[in-house]
């Protein structure tokens, strides 16, 4: 992008990401709560907004809630109610949405994000809960509810509970909003609270973006970006959006206060509206439901039950398995991914980077060729250390190790069965290479003297044509051993 | 059913309490079939003129007698006003029956629920008769907000009967049923009571479950009985009263039985008379027939004081900012979307729902709403709804405090005896004040019964007394209702009925 090189241009993005919670139930009802299916199948009267109904707090989502707020290190109000966010929209039952405004569970909470950037410290603003809406489909014209000839209405995801998180505006680029997004993902699925699927909604994440010149001390006028349904979209979007926004400062054409839409194809962002006014939500609190006040006892107990936290499994598997950094970041993006690793590296006794080098190198590509996660392959975390020991053994070669990583990846069979089956195993024998190592010098007399004339470097060629005699069975080492005893000089 | 001993006759029949029936169906001397039927002829001989209900359900009503006497017949009474027939507000959602809430725009709905009320009915063995007139999403004192047809008071039928649960006062007053289910939010119940010479008891708040009664103001609502006797509202009360998980404002410890020790008397009982409630406005026949009752209250062994209430001058005007505040985001729901009628723009959503909810809602409903999202909105929060319920909070600090040196507040039900149709349709103001009285009672949540103290001398029309207790005290208030009903001996009496 073109700035002009005298300009220092400050982007400021706040982020506001909403998680669906995995309960069992609804949040005011006993509907199921699960993806898809049949619309309208998953309703009652409540999740219905049916006249009449009367919503009922399910507790298991305010402990979720506050698992979530302080695992973003906020503190929890120890008085909180919800309030009926008032506003017209079909696919929302009651046309009011059950949220909170004043006292939000969780507040004034912080997380510290790394990367390819110094340390930032991100404010939380809130976490708070409510319901989620049902699901549009709008039938005819351009897709979106103004022009379609009409409009279907599924309720099934109408009622899931849904926890609000908002950032404060101290993330400074599309890169960092990223890492931001990454690590929350990885603590609300170690806290095992939410599915965290972008691509089916159960994380979504909305942005407020701005640029302005530094030194200002107000902000630019806040463009929110909506429809980044990935952790890429994420970054894409946001590096789109800041590069256009610079450039429309640079040029003098200021960027407008308005809501714009991720054309994921196009990887460019287009207005969706301009905000003349600011909705009124009529916020009051919601006189079906009674105030509750968290007890310090019940906060402490869901603390106590809380699991490890990704900042904690990274400093511990950097001290109890010497990892590299950036393999231990890749290895706790997901509880699962850390769990399978730690479980393989248990099995094996050698150095544990072995086993993350193979997950990391190996591993994760037969996965995303499959389209499958780690945790879903039929390769066994013991079966990945059975097959390092076995090229530790020297039974079989790195390179053929690759070949049975890939029959253990299809069939699920443990590494040395696939090795005999393909014929794979490494010629290790002495006695049996020396003669094929003979034969070699004897077809090769040339290379033989340069070797014995102290050209090491054509040693290689040997070793070469030996491979080929074993067809690529023989241990390279002991042939390259072999070799230089046979023709010391 | 025995044939010697002459069972009553159905013209007798239809006068007597539930309580009476409840022992004619005990004995077997009347089945709860036959009751029914005479039930339904009653209704078609008196409804016309009086407009009760919106929806009659008499084959239902006969199905389920005829259960009743079944299980009578086989000793195993599903409670003891099992086949007694009763009759619903139509505010109440019943399972695959017609509930409009008394508006068109929730014509042609028939809900896939019971209400937690009729659920608890339906398990006392209660035949349901139909369900009654209303104004509005209850929003009225007369029923001429009834989007359909307005009631008419069975003691001069060119009178309203009260509202909003008009339709139950007048069926249940005309003989039409024994007991009717209301709703009181600002007096819906004890209003029509007093203005029917019924009974109309309104529980604290949170002692009956909310659950499928079509919300007009959360805070304030609540299922409410309207019958001709203190006992028969007592029994009706404590059918349905109790903790429901389905309510989260419902209170969780369980009911107590009403009936009992409710002829206990009154003496020593101590009655407050509001200081601040001078009677200005009143008509001097029902200021009378209070005062008559406040001597006899003392006649019977209680002693009256005056407790001061400051902030119920500023009831009606709170009242009125939160009942619309509620209103205007619990009525939201009726957009022409899911169910109800619709009035179908050839443009867009906005449009659609704006014309739905123009044909749809009455005069008074849109202007609630427009009370209430005026009320709520950012910049006026503070000013209403906020200072609202500040008022709130005032008016139970004063009713605690009268609370420490008094155990029952008596006051009259309403300033006047029933009004004309008409008379206040244009004077909204006039028509809320109807409720001065009921109010501070919903926005404490305190229980409180109108019951009747006779009729005016101004216009004969019955008067109503009102008797509030503490929160949770509904045994007091019942048994001091009852020794004043006995003592007066109008209710059963023939001066206790209309000439219809």
């Amino acid at each position: 992008m073109s700035t002009a090189p005298s300009r220092v241009i400050e982007t400021t993005i706040g982020l506001e990401i909403h998680v669906e919670l995995a309960t069992s139930s609804k949040m005011f009802c006993g509907c199921e709560v699960a993806f898809a299916g049949e619309p309208n199948t998953r309703t009652c009267p409540v999740c219905l907004g049916l006249p009449g109904s009367l919503p009922v707090v399910n507790e298991r989502a305010l402990e979720h809630t506050i698992r979530i707020a302080r695992a973003l290190n906020c503190d929890v109000a120890s008085h909180s109610f919800f309030a009926r966010k008032n506003y017209f929209y079909p696919d929302m039952p009651k046309n009011y949405q059950i949220s909170q405004y004043e006292r939000p569970l969780g507040a004034g909470g912080v997380l510290e994000i790394t990367g390819d950037f110094p340390t930032r410290r991100v404010g939380i603003t809130r976490v708070h809960l409510e319901e989620d809406t049902g699901g549009s489909l709008h039938v005819g014209g351009s897709g979106r509810i103004a022009d379609s000839e009409y409009s279907l209405e599924d309720f099934n995801r109408a009622g899931t509970p849904l926890v609000e998180i908002v950032t404060e505006p101290d993330i400074k680029s599309a890169d960092e909003a990223r890492a931001f997004v990454t690590e929350l993902r990885a603590i609300v699925e170690a806290l095992g609270v939410s599915d965290v699927r972008m691509e089916e909604g159960s994380l979504r994440v909305d942005a407020n973006i701005s640029v302005r010149n530094a030194g200002e001390t107000e902000h630019g006028a806040k463009v929110e970006v909506k429809n980044m349904n990935s952790i890429r979209s994420v970054g894409r979007a946001l590096e789109y959006e800041e590069g256009r926004q610079r450039a429309a400062l640079v040029s003098g054409d200021m960027p407008v206060q308005e809501t714009r839409h991720f054309d994921e194809k196009a990887g460019t962002t287009s207005p969706m509206r301009t905000k003349e006014y600011a909705f009124d939500y009529r916020y009051f609190p919601d006189p079906d439901l009674v105030p509750f006040e968290p007890s310090d006892t019940w906060i402490a107990s869901i603390e106590r039950a809380m699991p490890e936290l990704p900042v904690h499994k990274r400093s511990r598997l950097a001290e109890q398995y010497g990892l590299r950094p950036a393999d231990i970041g890749i290895l706790t993006t997901s509880t699962a991914i850390a769990e399978w690793f730690e479980e393989a590296a248990s099995a094996y006794d050698g150095p544990a980077q072995k086993v993350a080098n193979w997950i990391i190198a190996d591993l994760f590509g037969l996965c995303n060729e499959a389209g499958i996660p780690l945790t879903e392959c039929k390769i066994a975390p013991r079966q990945l250390a059975g097959l390092v020991r076995l090229v530790d053994s020297g039974s079989i070669s790195g390179k053929q190790a690759k070949q049975v990583l890939g029959g253990m990846f299809a069939t699920g069979d443990d590494a040395a069965l696939i090795a005999e089956k393909e014929g794979l195993e490494q010629l290790s024998d002495a006695g049996e290479l020396s003669s094929v190592v003979d034969e070699v010098i004897a077809e090769n007399p040339d290379a033989a003297d340069k070797v014995r004339a102290g050209q090491m470097n054509t040693v290689g060629f040997l070793v070469g044509r030996v491979m080929r005699k074993t067809k690529g069975q023989a241990n390279p080492k002991l042939v390259t051993d072999l070799l230089t005893q046979k023709l010391a000089p | 059913m025995t044939a010697g001993s002459g069972p009553p006759s159905g013209d007798g029949l239809v006068w007597r309490t539930a309580t009476e029936l409840a022992r004619l169906l005990a004995s077997g001397e009347l089945s709860s079939v036959e009751l029914t039927g005479a039930l339904i002829e009653r209704s078609d001989a008196v409804d016309p003129g009086i407009n009760a209900y919106l929806h009659r359900t008499d084959e239902l009503a006969l199905e389920a007698a005829g259960a009743a006497d079944a299980r009578r017949s086989r000793g195993e009474a599903a409670s003891p006003f099992d086949g007694v027939p009763v009759a619903y507000k139509d505010i109440f959602v019943t399972r695959g029956v017609p509930t409009t809430c008394g508006s068109k725009i929730l014509e042609g709905w028939v809900p896939p629920y019971d209400a937690t009320v009729v659920e608890r009915c339906h398990g006392a063995g209660l035949p349901m008769l139909g369900k009654t007139n209303l104004d509005q999403f209850a929003m009225g004192s007369s029923t001429e907000n009834s989007g359909f047809f307005p009631s008419r008071n069975p003691w001069d039928t060119g009178r309203v009967p009260g509202g909003s649960s008009g339709g139950s006062a007048a069926a249940v007053a005309a003989g039409a049923v024994p007991w009717a289910w209301g709703t009181d939010t600002g007096g819906s119940v004890r209003q029509p009571g007093g203005l029917c010479g019924l009974v109309g008891a309104k529980p604290t708040y949170g002692r009956i479950s909310r659950y499928g009664m079509i919300a007009f103001a959360s805070s304030l609502d609540q299922a409410s009985p309207l019958t001709r006797s203190v006992e028969d509202a007592a029994a009706l009360m404590a059918i349905a009263a109790g903790h429901d998980p389905c309510d989260s404002t419902s209170i969780p410890s369980p009911a107590e039985n009403y009936l009992d020790g409710i002829d206990g008397g009154i003496e020593g009982l101590r009655f407050g008379i509001i200081k601040e409630f001078t009677g200005e406005g009143s008509q001097p026949g029902v200021r009378a027939r209070v005062d008559d009752a406040y001597t006899r209250l003392e006649k019977l062994g209680g002693t009256l004081q005056e407790v001061s209430m400051p902030s119920f001058q500023h009831g009606i005007p709170a009242y009125y900012l939160i009942a619309p505040a509620e209103a205007s985001s619990n009525l939201a729901r009726f957009d022409g979307v899911r169910y109800g009628s619709r009035v179908a723009g050839d443009t867009n959503i906005v449009t659609m729902n704006s014309m739905t909810r123009d044909e749809g809602f009455g005069a008074e409903v849109k202007r609630r709403i427009m009370i209430g999202t005026y009320a709520l909105s950012a910049g006026f929060y503070d000013a209403y709804y906020g200072k609202a319920q500040r008022v709130r909070t005032l008016i139970i600090q004063d009713l605690r405090r009268a609370y420490e040196s008094v155990d029952l507040i008596v006051c009259p039900t309403s300033p006047t005896t029933a009004f004309k149709l008409g008379e206040r349709t244009d004077d909204p103001l006039a028509m809320y004040l109807s409720d001065v009285y009921t109010v501070p009672f919903n926005l404490s949540g305190n229980p409180a019964v109108s019951v009747p103290c006779g009729l005016s001398s101004d216009d004969g029309l019955p008067v109503g007394l009102q008797i509030v207790a503490k929160t949770l005290d509904e045994k007091t208030m019942f048994r001091a209702a009852y020794a004043f009903e006995k003592d007066l001996g109008f209710a059963g009496s023939p001066e206790g009925r209309p000439r219809l």
